[in-house]
């Protein structure tokens, strides 16, 4: 059943390759120095393993953003993104998957009664800003570098004609990897949490999450669709906004590629806040965003003269309206899908101030005073929830969220039945140690769970500053949650 | 001749390189050869000749291999076809050194001593013309910023090369001892020599828009 659903997030994935590759390689193939053949196979192998080994960091920000927790939502939601993102291609737009993931999460968000992180939202959207321009800068730069270089050292233009060759195919690779990296978050990140994978592990030397199982089935998808459906709009996407130089176009490429790590890199992000340094968010971006603000770069730098810019205006209001579309999409087919097939697209959940609740948001500073009239009453959506108590008090959204994380209401039980099933692979014999002494236990809020299981050993604690072994950490919990739930 | 291209797997800028060298030279024995003839040195003159025939054959096969190579290994998608033209344009100067030295071997103009200076002023400035379109075309692969510099001396070359051949037409026309026929004759071969730099001066005006093209 989980492969069905999955299917939807595979369509996802094959239309970000035929759509997206087409930003890595399209110049490339079009002005052809690299024959497609090469650039498919380069691309391929290359998204694949950006998602598997770096597919984590911008995941996070899409699971914050909306926590798809059935998996029919999730099967709707990336369906609704994979409808969008197909029908703007046919309509010959460059959209951005991650624009309709983003529309198509609100519109679960909406249905389901979350509340969307304005936070992760905020993140998100700046970025629809931040990547073009960043894209547009780095490809300046770049380019002028290369220029100088070039006439600096008087190359030959056979051998220029050969190194850009190669150049092309190392960014294009490295280009393919970023894309993996990044837009993974987008096909897969929805069915993280509904997962049904666990850890598996390749005679002792791998260690596969059951993340990077999905990451994996998911670039296999995006592969597909680079190697089935993207000739086509790669080679015409060289010539869409302006033509360009092989030299131009290796600029773009980079440029495109380096912004797309830049918001994956975990690597990256832990480097500059060790160094005390404003992190980069790791979010999805686009790169069809990316690619397009180089090539206006590039085109800036020579006067604009060469920018078409009535494709330009198209471009851009397909990025206004690709998630307006999706989230209306996804909103239609989940009424259709729950009220037509009596499908669960999401998990209700209750909120309810019991006073251990009323107890944690009056330890973490929050007053409790206002919120004394709703104590151990139920609330069936977030969006109501929240409604009540921001007439009460005044907060931002980090204490929103904590009062909404304290009074959700997920009744957990270990039993000996469960602790069976947990998966010894995946949990440490100190942290099944912990859940060993717990047995019989029961919770009403996951914060509990956590806070006794940490009471038990350290095993179980968040990290300060490691956020590799805390997005680990919330994986396991997050099955555990899904064992334990009655 | 062909083998000894084969049997010379050099890359290809090499290929263009020598594929210059052959044009160039053709220039050098066309200068040469004339000046042979105005001599009256006859087997120098055959000589001249042969050796032209063999370049001319070189720089053939090295422009087939050439556009060959370009195609099949699909080199400089861009500028190809600009190549190709150029190319060809080198070649078709190259092939008229040789028309014009055979013309002379076929012909044998009788040139009065008064005009063997004019004669020999204009092809130095043709070949002159047709030196710098050579040296504009390997900055073109080489050094573009420098195409410029050359391109300037062909012009200069080929309005010198006008200068001479309308005061040797005038001076041709204007001696009363030549049949009607002669001088029709001489005028014949002195437009036929000024037309080469013409032609190289054609090049260099395509040349200026593929430079253009080939921005970065």
């Amino acid at each position: 059943m989980f492969a069905f659903f999955l299917s939807s997030g595979l369509f996802l994935g094959w239309s970000l390759g035929a759509n997206d590759a087409s930003n890595v390689f399209g110049t490339a193939v079009g002005s052809k120095m690299i024959r497609f053949k090469t650039a498919a196979i380069c691309c391929s192998i290359f998204i694949i393993l950006g998602a598997v080994l770096s597919g984590a960091g911008a995941s996070h920000t899409l699971t914050k953003l909306g926590s798809v927790n059935a998996i029919t939502g999730a099967f709707i939601v990336a369906f609704a993104a994979a409808l969008s993102v197909y029908l703007m291609t046919r309509m010959r737009f460059p959209v951005s998957t991650s624009q309709a993931i983003v529309g198509a999460i609100i519109g679960w968000n909406i249905f389901s009664g979350s509340v969307t992180d304005t936070n992760s939202l905020t993140k998100i959207v700046l970025t629809w800003v931040a990547c073009p321009t960043l894209a547009a800068v780095f490809a300046v730069i770049l380019y002028k570098i290369v220029v100088f270089i070039i006439h600096h050292f008087n190359i030959h233009m056979f051998r220029l004609d050969l190194m850009t060759r190669w150049g092309l195919l190392l960014v294009g690779a490295f280009g393919s990897y970023s894309l993996g990296a990044n837009n993974i978050a987008n096909v897969m990140g929805v069915f993280i949490p509904v997962s049904p994978f666990t850890d598996i592990s390749i005679f002792g030397v791998f260690n596969l999450s059951s993340a990077q199982q999905l990451f994996f089935l998911g670039g296999v998808a995006i592969a597909v669709g680079v190697l089935t459906y993207s000739r086509r709009v790669m080679e015409t996407v060289g010539e869409g906004i302006m033509k360009l130089s092989p030299v131009a176009a290796f600029a773009v490429v980079s440029a495109h590629s380096l912004v797309l790590f830049l918001f994956a890199s975990q690597g990256l992000e832990r480097f500059l806040t060790s160094h005390g340094l404003p992190a980069i968010p790791l979010v999805p971006v686009s790169s069809s965003q990316a690619i397009v603000g180089a090539v206006i770069g590039i085109g800036l730098l020579k006067g604009g003269r060469g920018i078409r810019w009535r494709t330009l205006g198209g471009i851009t209001s397909g990025w206004v309206i690709t998630p307006i579309i999706a989230g209306v999409f996804s909103l239609f087919l989940l009424f259709f899908l729950q009220n037509v097939f009596h499908q669960n697209t999401y998990q209700p959940m209750t909120y309810k101030l019991t006073p251990a609740a009323m107890a944690r948001i009056k330890e973490a500073g929050i007053s409790t005073q206002h919120l004394v009239g709703l104590a151990d009453k139920d609330f069936d959506t977030a969006v109501q929830f929240s409604k009540e108590f921001n007439k009460r008090v005044k907060i931002n959204s980090m204490q929103r969220d904590f009062i909404l994380s304290s009074a959700e209401i997920d009744k957990l039980k270990i039993t000996r039945a469960a602790i069976n099933k947990v998966n010894t692979v995946w949990i440490s014999p100190e942290q099944l140690n912990a859940l060993e002494k717990l047995k019989g236990r029961s919770f009403e809020h996951k914060w509990q769970l956590v806070q006794a299981l940490g009471d038990e050993t350290p095993a179980w604690h968040f990290s300060q500053n490691d956020r590799n072994h805390n997005d680990e950490l919330s994986n396991r919990l997050a099955n555990l949650y899904s064992i334990l739930r009655q | 001749m062909e083998f000894t291209i084969l049997k010379r797997r050099l890359d290809i800028g090499k290929q263009i390189d020598d594929f210059l060298d052959q044009v160039s030279e053709s220039g050098l024995l066309f200068k040469h050869g004339v000046s042979d003839y105005l001599k009256g040195n006859q087997s120098a003159f055959s000589e001249k000749i042969e050796h032209m025939v063999d370049v001319e054959h070189q720089g053939d096969a090295l422009r087939r291999s050439l556009e060959e190579q370009l195609y099949i290994q699909t080199l400089i998608p861009e500028s190809r076809g600009d190549v190709l033209e150029l190319l060809e344009a080198m070649d078709a100067l190259l092939d008229r050194f040789k028309g014009a030295l055979y013309r002379f071997d076929i012909e044998q103009p009788e040139i009065h001593p008064e005009f063997h200076e004019g004669f020999k002023e204009l092809i130095n400035h043709v070949v002159e013309a047709v030196e710098a379109m050579v040296r504009s075309s390997r900055a073109f692969f080489k050094k573009i910023s420098g195409v410029a510099d050359h391109m300037h001396k062909v012009s200069y070359w080929e309005t010198e090369s006008d200068k001479v051949s309308t005061r040797l037409q005038r001076a041709i026309f204007n001696k009363d001892d030549l049949h009607l026929s002669q001088k029709m004759q001489l005028r014949d071969f002195v437009m036929h020599v000024d037309k080469i730099a013409d032609r190289a001066e054609d090049v260099s005006d395509k040349l200026s828009i593929y430079v253009i093209k080939r921005s970065l």
